[in-house]
């Protein structure tokens, strides 16, 4: 399956990268070739008659919600890394 | 004069407690050192300003005989993608060069407690993307066994610091091999725990469901120290293991039989690193142990699962650099134009294209196709280890399928990714493995290390180094 300039600037858009020419070529190269590796696992029969091993060490973990730190206590210094703020407020760009 | 290259952490603890040297004067020699060959290897980004106040606050817990752990006063280097409070953490990436972590990573928080003096921050590919450190935005590090290759990647910088003398040991994080490629390149020994065993609290994440850290030291004994202080369970990591699903898993069966997937190895391998193998397997059958064939059917698939679930993984992390919250901001023309000129300008080209492939990997028509359909193979690929360990107590491999390589010697994608055809299965599988020193190769005039992996069941550690501790004759 190839992987041509329309389909990569496509993937570029939905990844927010802004990408030159050159960079486009190679990436369409790169990532065709990639993807034709990757394709072998279309051939594999995966089909497990036994799955009782899977997972079974892992589990979901939730826990209520309550005693929520002190409010404020991490804003400032969060806050100092962020590239623009105004008061306690990130700013950006209007979005409408 | 403290030699750092012949010291280990027992030792080291040793000296410190009798009064021989103090923190301050080891710290001082690692500095020294890194004085000398940090400008030509390009181990360390950032050498801390606090290290001697650090030495000294463990000297004085030494002198007190308060709160001290075999690790205080020892020192360490950190992977620079592990938040360390108030330090700059770049992982390696121009999109977090001025980014200082505002709380510390679980392993970070553990091992001050055990007094350890932290060194400084060291090299790896951008986002630990890569087999070489060539993708790091600050520069390659070099293999201090010869200038002009790679120390490996991505935790290249922890494992050639531990190798020169730059620290005792180092933190580094593992995906698909990222700490055990570059050990056996420098000569060092690195683990990449089971999943979930070690917290990635604090750690920049890559693929969630495959990255874990993992200590790097000159011994079994060292790396072992250090994974005692940083194991356990996090309520901060949904990934961590609870106690009681911490159970050993495999069957009973004799610990000194060891598998070996000669289908697997024996493929596009090179000349010197089979002989090297060959050598490893006479040594452990000279030890006492049984070396039997095992089959591994679908270990050959591991690379391709691993390069669909790997970057959609990736894609989905990286969203997060936006350029709104924290690190690097480029203006562009709307709110989404900073989306857009913040991540072209922030990214290398490996990262950009992990990001994309994993998009295109996750976008509809493809999601089933390829990212299910890799995690339904992952399973098999598990379950093939799960039958082997019914039969052997742990299986070994070659570390990497050959020497380090030069530095822009691999220029293209595919043929870095296969240095890692090895290593990638096992974080596939979520067992532990380690990677120790097996011996030299020469290439040239230059004497290159190399490494042999060896992989357990779930939470057995113990086999490893029990299996490491007896090839180094170690005591």
């Amino acid at each position: 399956m190839g992987i041509d300039d329309k389909e990569i600037e496509k993937l570029a858009k939905l990844s927010r990268i802004k990408i030159t020419d050159a960079e486009k070529k190679k990436l369409s190269k790169d990532i065709e070739n990639i993807f034709e590796y990757v394709s072998e696992i279309q051939e594999i029969s995966s089909n497990l008659q036994d799955d009782n091993f899977l997972n079974s060490r892992f589990v979901n973990v939730m826990r209520e919600d309550g005693e929520p730190h002190k409010s404020g206590i991490y804003t400032e210094k969060i806050l100092k890394e962020a590239p623009d703020i105004e008061d306690n407020y990130i700013r950006v760009k209007k979005i409408l | 004069m403290i030699d750092i290259k012949k010291l280990d952490i027992k030792m080291a603890n040793k000296h410190l407690i009798d009064g021989d040297f103090s923190a301050v004067e080891l710290a001082e020699n690692c500095i020294k050192n890194i004085q000398e060959k940090n400008l030509k290897i390009n181990a360390y980004l950032e050498i801390y300003d606090d290290i001697l106040k650090k030495a000294a606050e463990a000297d004085d817990k030494i002198k007190n005989k308060k709160d001290i752990s075999i690790l205080t006063g020892i020192p360490l280097a950190l992977k620079d993608n592990i938040l360390y409070q108030g330090k700059r953490v770049t992982a390696g990436s121009k999109i977090l060069e001025n980014y200082t972590a505002t709380y510390d990573a679980t392993v970070i928080k553990k091992l001050k407690e055990e007094g350890a003096v932290f060194i400084g921050r060291t090299n790896l590919d951008e986002f630990a993307m890569g087999s070489s450190t060539e993708n790091s935005a600050y520069g390659v590090t070099k293999n201090p066994y010869d200038m002009e290759r790679v120390a490996g990647g991505s935790s290249g910088g922890s494992a050639a610091a531990v190798a020169f003398g730059g620290a005792l040991a180092a933190l580094g994080s593992d995906t698909g091999g990222s700490v055990r490629q570059p050990a056996s390149f420098c000569g060092v020994v690195g683990l990449k725990p089971t999943y979930g065993a070690v917290s990635r609290y604090g750690l920049i994440a890559m693929g969630s469901s495959l990255d874990q850290i993992g200590p790097i030291g000159k011994t079994i004994s060292d790396v072992e120290i250090i994974f005692n202080a940083i194991e356990g369970n996090d309520k901060m990591d949904s990934t961590s293991l609870f106690e009681n699903r911490r159970q050993i898993s495999g069957k009973d069966i004799e610990e000194k039989s060891i598998g070996i997937p000669s289908d697997f190895i024996n493929d596009g391998i090179d000349k010197d690193i089979f002989e090297n193998f060959n050598d490893s397997i006479k040594k452990l059958k000279s030890l006492g142990y049984k070396i039997k064939e095992i089959t591994l059917p679908n270990i050959k698939h591991s690379l391709a699962v691993y390069y669909i679930i790997m970057p959609a993984e990736a894609s989905t992390n990286l969203a997060r650099f936006d350029g709104v919250r924290y690190g690097l901001r480029k203006e562009g023309a709307d709110m989404i134009g900073d989306y857009f000129e913040t991540r072209e300008a922030g990214f290398g080209i490996e990262v950009k294209r992990r990001i994309m492939l994993g998009t295109h990997i996750l976008s509809s028509g493809y999601y089933d196709a390829y990212y299910n359909k890799a995690n339904a193979v992952r399973n098999v690929i598990k379950y093939d280890f799960y039958k082997a360990f019914s039969e052997v107590s742990a299986i070994i491999t070659p570390t990497t399928p050959a020497p380090a390589f030069k530095i822009d010697e691999k220029s293209n994608p595919l043929s870095m990714y296969l240095a890692d055809i090895f290593t990638v299965p096992v974080n596939l599988t979520g067992m532990p493995a380690i990677s120790i020193p097996s011996g030299i190769v020469a290439r040239g005039k230059a004497k290159l290390p190399v490494g042999l992996q060896i992989i357990a069941p779930h939470m057995r550690e113990d086999i490893l180094f029990n299996i490491g501790r007896d090839f180094l004759a170690e005591k």
